[in-house]
């Protein structure tokens, strides 16, 4: 019998770099997304934390680290990434696998802002939006989520049909960002 | 003429460029406008109207005449003002509404006939006959009268939009500019400091000022160094602040790349910014105004700061002789910085009479300048004094009627400036624009200390309303004489005395229209078009609007102002839609089997932002409907592969799960078995049908609903409204999944033998009977499958996780091909469900009920849902409504077109006849004819009737049978089997 063979999002893209920022795809591996059922938020919370050692995070922050994080998603919802969600935390939250919906993408490297600022109207200075704030946001036409995971580094969540489009636009906006020199 | 040791434009960087295809040299620094001056080309530009020869009139972004054309081809730029454009290497720019040339211009006749064409003259003349309006006037006046023209060309520069943030926005980097941006970034605050200038400083760049003993431009050099430096102050030049808007955001235009060569599609040619503040700080300077005297507007009468900016920055003289006229003491400086340049100064008029020399020159006092000679440029200028009439030869006239405070972006959201007296011009009123503070000389403040101080205190107000400390800047020393004036709007006398260069409206327009009774400011406007070119009337509007007030016998506060609207200066069609052209007009959606299908050769069209294959060609095939046909044949005879994976697809999980279904959907899910899949049907609030779809059952409490392609999000948006808003009380959780999962219909009587060669356990009849669901396992990966048709034939569904779509879609297609199948795209996927009498949007378009397709007895009497009581209503359950029925051809024409009308055997064509529509055809290979769904009124009492069917359009007419709309397999057999 034949075997399946599996595609990344950006077909496996190698890293492009463009002036000073560098786009990769990453793979988060398991990403289910997590919503509390009614009045379940702290228990989840909870569990979440004894189970994986992040809680639920608030609106607009990720929890965790590289290896496995939180991501606030939307209205009580965030997606864990990175691990795979206990099966005990059903009893809380609506699970829903979500490892192949999305295309992951890193911008890293100085001047990932200014890319940024030419698809997002998200306000991304340094003390506003600050490592481990993130966002549902506009991302030139797509529903997108961005994370900043480091000083100079940007994860950038969209669509996984929206791949092409995604590396487009990037591409256009590091372009524009890396000829001002 | 160029003057050595003037200027600050780099003699060692020599530029070469075109000017009407003749070539002359600048240097770096240099504008169009500079470097000509410099070659001693005063003539520039043609009049709008009357094509009057014009030269430069000022420095800056609000000229009027010297509009330029740059670039060719899809890189053409019409318009383009030369006090503005920076020269580069290899430039190209040419003169506009000319012809032959801009020396020798036919359409120069006009300006003899500029008798009859004063204000009104349009509307006066052309009235009649009514059609010639559109025919012959107005293409013959638009030829006549015009501004520079594009190519024709898809545009090749590439233009980019982007979003900046700060706490401080400070539009303009004038003195008061400089020092507001440096007592901000010292405090910490993060700073915008923008400027449309190339170079910041302002008129310090131009003017031959000392701050604190340092030259005004190397002052301001060593602020704007100070400012880079640093981290939380962004300096942007060359960037004009162009509108002001709700919530502190402006809008921006950023010329990147016009002054460079750089045509790469990747650099930028300019950036539209959207820049939100906190705070910000409006010192955008004033603008010197004209005084009209007859013939004002020949080239080398300019403005005497330009002609001060020409001298001090660009190192160039605009003529050899020059002469002032002016009302105010500021002027005056003219002729001493000509003086100490070594240029003659003939004489400064000054229509004062208590007017002071402040230097050795010819000052003649209580005058006016009547009138002006020269043709092509400035001869001489003639002096009315008490005595009488002197002639003054001379090249170069710089005038000066005072300076009218920029206050345009306090206009934005609807605030009015206020007049002041001691300046004659109007200031911004406090508050226009929220969080904004004026300062410096739009303020109305025209010394330079007045400035500094502005800038300094205007940014202490913003620091405390930011509510930080606010860093030690000291106040340098600088000049701070007194502005005197005397208003001086127009010289009295005969003869066309000039206001609004640009659209060429003179005094007598102005007294004509009140005259006329266009008294109101706004039908003055109107009536002469003074203020409407594309520099909105910067140079004219006060002094335009004085001499309505007096012509009208009010006083300038009662008379009021127009109102200036965004932008400040044009901005390019092409910025405004930055990014949003070609790819960049939409996401485009695609599917895990995108690249495979376009590797077999399938066009693809567009459903939603999805790509989806139209139909699959092989060797031989002339035409889509032979592989259409092909793909059929597919389907019915052996087995089909097709991409469904563009459905919607929502996750719903929760004890309240099947509560929420029996509201939305118009039928029962509470009562759906675990492992079944169950057709629905939504309503929208006003009882229409929304949406349709197959729900799945996985599990006690999770569903799995699936919604067309099309109405995905709409869908999705109304399951929220209706768990946010309608029922919050319930506990139900909804999540798209429609990514997740790469989705292929397998159809057709081989379709088992296709899926249980792949799937670890094979299927049978019994335990997945039509309508079954469940998890299965492909070669160990989990998929799930769905027995569901939208064919008519034995059919399934298959999804796995996106990332072996690609390799699922291949093997699927292969498995299939091997059996006598194959993929098949949207066309056949068409014909199908036409055939088999399924509906689609095409359908279910937003008119129709549950009652108009027959589904009436689809919405359960044991329940309500979402729109079922307006559903209810008369005039929805009348047997006279159009309602869904399929048609045949039955006369000699065969041919059936969506979109044509129904009318009655008999009936004429007319729309009062009209008693239906159809709205999907496919010619089916399986009967071998032509198929329709439609509407008809009384659809279902009319089954069997012959009609007309008209395409007026295509001018097609068949005789048709009215018939049930499932024509194949009415009983479902081949479904089940």
């Amino acid at each position: 019998m034949a075997k399946l063979t599996l595609k990344t999002p950006m077909d496996s893209m190698a890293p492009m770099t463009i002036g000073t920022v560098t786009l990769s795809e990453i793979d988060l591996g398991p990403m289910t997304s997590i919503s509390p059922y009614k009045g379940q938020g702290k228990a989840l919370s909870a569990a979440l934390k004894a189970a994986h050692g992040m809680a639920m995070p608030a609106a607009n922050r990720a929890t965790g680290r590289a290896e496995a994080r939180a991501i606030w998603f939307g209205r009580e919802q965030c997606i864990l990434a990175g691990i795979d969600a206990n099966t005990g935390l059903a009893v809380h939250a609506a699970l829903t696998d979500q490892s192949d919906g999305w295309t992951v993408v890193q911008l890293q490297g100085a001047g990932a802002a200014n890319v940024l600022a030419r698809l997002t109207p998200l306000d991304l200075r340094p003390a506003i939006f600050k490592r481990g704030h993130t966002a549902r946001t506009d991302l030139m036409h797509m529903a997108s989520s961005i994370t900043r995971t480091s000083d100079d580094t940007f994860m950038i969540m969209v669509f996984r049909s929206m791949a092409g489009t995604l590396l487009h636009d990037l591409q256009s906006a590091m372009e524009g960002v890396a000829s001002r020199g | 003429m160029r003057l050595r040791d003037k200027g600050t434009v780099d003699r060692n960087a020599p530029v070469s460029f075109t000017f009407d295809g003749v070539s002359y040299r600048g240097f770096q620094g240099d504008t169009v406008a500079s470097a000509l001056l410099a070659n001693g080309i005063g003539l520039m530009a043609r009049s709008f109207k009357y094509h009057r020869p014009r030269g430069v009139l000022t420095a800056g972004s609000e000229e009027p005449n010297a509009l330029i054309t740059v670039g060719r081809d899809g890189a053409t730029d019409p318009n383009v003002r030369a006090t503005v454009q920076e020269i580069y290497e290899g430039l190209e720019a040419r003169s506009q509404n000319a012809w032959p040339s801009l020396g020798f211009d036919v359409m120069a006749v006009n300006d003899l006939a500029a008798p009859f064409l004063g204000a009104g003259f349009y509307y006066k003349t052309f009235m009649w006959p009514r059609a010639f309006w559109e025919k012959l006037y107005e293409p013959i006046i638009r030829r006549a009268a015009g501004l520079g023209a594009l190519s024709g060309k898809a545009p090749t520069d590439k233009y980019e939009r982007a979003f900046a943030h700060c706490d401080v926005l400070v539009i303009g980097a004038g003195p008061t500019g400089l020092m507001a941006a440096l007592k901000a970034g010292r405090s910490g605050v993060d700073v915008i400091l923008a400027d449309e200038d190339s170079v910041m400083g302002g008129r310090l760049n131009a003017e031959t000022f000392l701050i604190d003993g340092q030259a005004g431009s190397d002052w301001a050099a060593t602020i704007v160094g100070k400012l880079a430096a640093m981290d939380n102050v962004r300096l942007m030049p060359r960037t004009t602040i162009a509108g002001a808007y709700d919530q502190g955001t402006f809008g921006a235009l950023e010329r990147v790349n016009h002054h460079t060569d750089i045509r790469d599609g990747k650099a930028p040619i300019e950036t539209f910014w959207r820049i939100v503040a906190k705070q910000s700080i409006l010192a955008a300077g004033a603008l010197e105004r004209p005084i009209a005297f007859q013939n004002n507007d020949r080239p080398g009468i300019m403005m005497a700061g330009a002609v001060r900016s020409y001298l001090n920055r660009w190192g160039v003289a605009p003529g050899k002789t020059v002469t002032v006229f002016a009302n105010n003491d500021d002027a005056h400086r003219t002729a001493l910085d000509m003086q100490a340049a070594g240029v003659h100064v003939a004489a400064v008029i000054d229509s004062r009479a208590t007017a002071q020399a402040q230097g050795n020159y010819h000052l003649i006092k209580g005058a006016h300048v009547s009138g002006t000679s020269g043709r092509k440029g400035l001869e001489s200028i003639s002096v009315r004094t008490s005595t009488g009439i002197d002639t003054i030869e001379t090249d170069c006239l710089a005038m000066s009627g005072g300076w009218n405070p920029t206050v345009h972006l306090t206009c934005h959201m609807n605030g009015r400036p206020k007049w002041r007296e001691d300046i004659a011009s109007f200031v911004p009123t406090d508050g226009s624009i929220p969080s904004m503070i004026t300062a410096g000389a739009c303020n109305g403040d025209f010394s330079t200390y007045a400035c500094l101080r502005a800038g300094l205190e205007a940014a202490k107000k913003i620091l405390s309303a930011l509510g930080k400390t606010a860093a030690d800047v000291a106040l340098p020393e600088a000049e701070d004489a007194p502005y005197n004036l005397e208003p001086l709007w127009a010289v009295p006398g005969k003869g066309r005395a000039w206001l609004d260069y640009q659209n060429d409206v003179s005094v007598k327009d102005v007294t004509q229209a009140a005259t006329e009774n266009f008294r109101s400011v706004e039908h003055m406007k109107r009536y002469t078009t003074q203020g409407m070119a594309t520099d909105q009337g910067k140079n004219s509007n006060v002094t335009a609007l004085a001499l309505l007030a007096d012509a009208t016998g009010r006083g300038i506060p009662e008379t009021g102002t127009t109102t200036f609207r965004p932008p400040y200066s044009p901005i390019a069609m092409a910025a405004f839609g930055a990014g949003a052209e070609g790819k960049g007009f939409a996401p485009e959606r695609k599917t895990t089997s995108h690249v495979a299908t376009v590797d077999a050769g399938a066009p693809m069209m567009e459903a939603g932002l999805w790509y989806r294959p139209s139909y699959f060609p092989i060797n031989g095939e002339k035409n889509w409907r032979q592989s259409c046909d092909r793909e059929v044949g597919y389907v019915r005879n052996a087995v089909g592969v097709c991409d469904v994976s563009t459905l919607g697809k929502i996750d719903i999980q929760g004890p309240d799960a099947g509560v929420l279904l029996d509201l939305v959907y118009t039928n029962v899910f509470s009562t759906l078995k675990i492992g079944r899949v169950r057709y629905g049907l939504m309503l929208r609030e006003d009882g229409y049908v929304m949406d349709d779809g197959t729900t799945a059952r996985l599990s006690e409490h999770h569903f799995v609903t699936t919604t067309t392609t099309a109405a995905a999000g709409a869908v999705m948006r109304h399951l929220e409204f209706v768990t946010q808003v309608l029922r919050p009380d319930l506990d139900v959780r909804l999540m798209s999944v429609t990514e997740q999962w790469a989705q292929f219909a397998v159809a057709g009587p081989k379709a088992r033998k296709v899926l249980n060669d792949l799937l670890d356990d094979p299927l049978d009849n019994e335990a997945w009977p039509f309508m079954a669901c469940g998890d299965v396992t492909l070669s160990g990966v989990k998929g799930r499958l769905f027995r569901i048709s939208f064919s008519g034939e034995h059919a399934y569904e298959i999804a796995v996780p996106a990332r072996y779509g690609y390799s699922l879609f291949r093997l699927l297609t292969t498995k299939a091909k091997a059996l006598g199948g194959g993929p098949y795209g949207m066309e056949a996927l068409n014909v199908l469900r036409i055939e088999k009498g399924f509906i689609t949007h095409g359908e279910i378009h937003g008119r129709v009920t549950a009652f108009d397709i027959g589904m009436e007895r689809m919405v359960s009497a044991k329940k309500d849902c979402i729109g079922k009581t307006l559903s209810n209503r008369v005039g929805l359950l009348n047997e006279d409504r159009e309602q869904l029925m399929g048609f045949k051809p039955v006369g000699a024409v065969k041919q059936l077109t969506g979109g044509a009308h129904l009318y009655n055997e008999g009936d004429e064509a007319l729309t009062k006849f009209n008693r239906g529509y159809l709205t999907s055809v496919a010619f089916s290979p399986t009967f071998g004819h032509f198929l329709a769904q439609g509407f008809v009124r009384g659809g279902q009492a009319r089954n069997g009737e012959r009609m007309r069917m008209v395409d007026h359009v295509r001018e097609i007419e068949t005789i048709v049978e009215v018939c049930d709309p499932v024509f194949f397999d009415p009983k479902g057999d081949r479904t089940r089997g």
